[in-house]
């Protein structure tokens, strides 16, 4: 329920420019793409910001941007697509794009702004927010009202129920992905609009002093960790980097992603990108298979909402089996490989 | 160049939690408080920053009542130069966090604020962000590497490397700018007896947010707090053939 005020009269509430009464309720989602392709996270945001029922705006950054305004137009349940296209906005910058977003939320009062939980969006988005004078909500798992949300805090330990008491200001929010899973997408029924920023608005940006240097982008031909069905992940018990092929292997046969536990990225056996937990991925796959992982609580905050838990590892009462459907307790030199052939062997029944 | 290191008190990381009966909050099964391990490595960060010349001043800050301030005696037994405290009985949210911080950074005209990613209590990873917005200033979130670029001695610049999904990235920014740290930043080091034991002596400067100039209206209730959802128990199975039938037959996921 909407709490008002009481020093707020009726009159007020409904002339304040600002007031979430007055207001249209539409929602604007920052559309993150990479190589002229739209993320799939932003497919997730675009479904929780369904729930409320309100026309969607996306908002496209970037430079090349014809493909993915495109794409966005014509497979994505958006009614409109706004685009802001400039050569500096190439690397989308935080400093810039916060601007840009605070800029477009001002002009065409959005009573809410949406991103995807990824760290595009949890770099970009507090800062529009700070700039809006609104205390956002990090990793929305549900979506209750429209000022209402749920989040998990404590490595997902514990889900908090938070709502807006200010009356102005838009609601700013990141999702978490794997809580709104989508299912593949054909085009949509009918095409959204593409409008173009004006150069107004692009001219208004401030030159920022910072440089994009370069990047290093790692590649596996594997489908992406965040959206797999299947999940494999190992952890120190591998031992070495070499030894993580085994998980490649596997994971290649089934089809599904390979990800860590924080020890064996520490211990350098795989990227960081790969990190499944509380600072890293959150995952929720139809199948994880921990591998040689004991379950520390930082981890489980990262996978615990997997449909289907297997946890292989030689220990018995690591704390992994307690939230495992299926635990072998094997080593695990042995049961990979035979773990691999008995997938095989299923495959060519 | 002073440096601004932001410093949380939390339920140490190794604490199991639960829900409070009341849906109010958490609660901590053991008595355990600890900075929070982002903001330890944003410290180190700029420890180690002062040891390569760069940072004459290290000013660690905390915000909150006033049991918070042990992490400040720990902030200076790694090597804190100077301890701020500012005091509030009330809740603070990120984005007050935030403001409060930016007018400590204005006020002592520090030229870096170093800040963990997260805290690992309400996961917001939030405050530096916000604090970079309300300084005007550049940001560079994530980073697991921090180097300082001279070359242009009136215009310092930070080369930070960020840990994007995907990926690193690396961004250089003129300073004064606001940075966040990630885990493989750096390993933070251990206090020393006689370390620990100065910093018991030392100072700690209490402000306030009046004397800030900040108001703090808290924009979010939290209405209630509630367990995730139990998972089924589990089965333990005895070899790969039944794992892999029954993840055929029952659980059909494969």
């Amino acid at each position: 329920m909407m709490q008002v005020p009481r020093t707020m009269s009726l009159q007020h509430m409904l002339t304040s420019p600002n007031s979430v009464i007055f207001r249209m309720m539409r929602s604007l989602v920052l559309v993150e793409h990479k190589n002229e392709r739209v993320e799939p996270v932003t497919r997730n945001t675009i479904k929780a910001a369904q729930i409320l029922g309100y026309e969607i705006t996306a908002l496209i950054v970037g430079d090349r941007v014809e493909k993915v305004a495109k794409e966005v137009a014509e497979t994505l349940a958006v009614s409109k697509v706004l685009v802001a296209k400039h050569s500096f906005l190439c690397h989308q910058l935080s400093e810039q794009v916060a601007q840009l977003l605070k800029s477009i939320v001002k002009r065409d009062s959005y009573s809410h702004v949406w991103a995807p939980g990824s760290t595009y969006g949890k770099n970009i988005l507090p800062r529009a927010a700070a700039s809006l004078n609104v205390q956002p909500v990090s990793d929305v798992v549900q979506v209750v009202d429209k000022d209402t949300f749920v989040r998990p805090i404590y490595a997902g330990n514990a889900l908090a129920t938070v709502q807006y008491i200010s009356q102005e200001g838009p609601r700013v929010l990141t999702v978490r992905p794997s809580a709104f899973p989508v299912s593949e997408s054909g085009p949509c029924s009918s095409k959204a609009d593409i409008l173009y920023v004006q150069d107004e608005l692009l001219s208004e940006l401030a030159e920022s002093s910072t440089r994009f240097e370069g990047e290093t982008v790692s590649k596996s031909g594997r489908p992406e960790l965040g959206s797999a069905k299947i999940v494999v992940c190992g952890g120190r018990a591998l031992k070495s980097a070499k030894n993580f092929q085994m998980l490649d292997s596997l994971a290649d046969v089934l089809g599904g992603a390979v990800g860590a536990s924080r020890a064996a990225v520490d211990a350098g056996f795989v990227p960081n990108n790969l990190q499944v937990g509380q600072t890293g991925k959150v995952v929720a796959p139809d199948l994880y298979i921990g591998v040689g992982i004991s379950g520390a609580i930082q981890h489980l905050a990262g996978m615990k909402d997997s449909k289907t838990i297997v946890a292989i590892n030689t220990d018995p009462e690591a704390p992994i089996f307690q939230v495992a459907d299926y635990g072998l307790v094997q080593d695990l030199f042995t049961a990979i490989p035979a773990f691999e052939e008995e997938i095989k062997k299923l495959q060519r029944a | 160049m002073k440096i601004l290191v932001a410093v949380k008190r939390v339920i140490d990381y190794a604490v199991p939690v639960r829900v409070k009966a009341d849906k109010s909050g958490v609660e901590a099964l053991l008595p355990k408080m600890s900075m929070n391990p982002f903001c330890e490595i944003a410290l180190e960060e700029a420890v180690r920053l002062k040891e390569k010349k760069f940072v004459s001043e290290i000013l660690a800050i905390t915000l909150g009542p006033a049991g918070v301030q042990d992490v400040l005696r720990h902030a200076l037994g790694l090597g804190a130069d100077r301890a701020l405290h500012v005091v509030s009985e009330q809740e603070l949210q990120p984005l007050a966090v935030a403001r409060l911080l930016a007018a400590v950074a204005k006020r002592e005209s520090v030229g870096l604020a170093l800040l963990g990613k997260q805290a690992i209590d309400d996961d917001s990873n939030q405050t530096g962000q916000m604090l970079a917005a309300l300084l005007d200033w550049p940001q560079a979130t994530f980073a697991s590497k921090v180097e300082i670029d001279t070359s242009v001695p009136s215009k310092m610049r930070a080369v930070v490397t960020r840990e994007v999904d995907g990926g690193l990235q690396t961004l250089s920014m003129e300073l004064p700018a606001v940075i966040t740290a990630d885990l493989r930043l750096n390993t933070p080091r251990f206090v020393s007896l006689p370390n620990a034991i100065k910093a018991k002596k030392r100072q700690i400067e209490q402000l306030s947010p009046d004397s800030l100039g900040v108001e703090i209206v808290p924009q979010l209730r939290t209405v209630e707090v509630n367990a995730p959802p139990l998972r089924n128990a589990g089965t333990r199975v005895s070899n790969v053939a039944e794992l892999v039938e029954r993840l055929h037959n029952e659980a059909r996921v494969l």
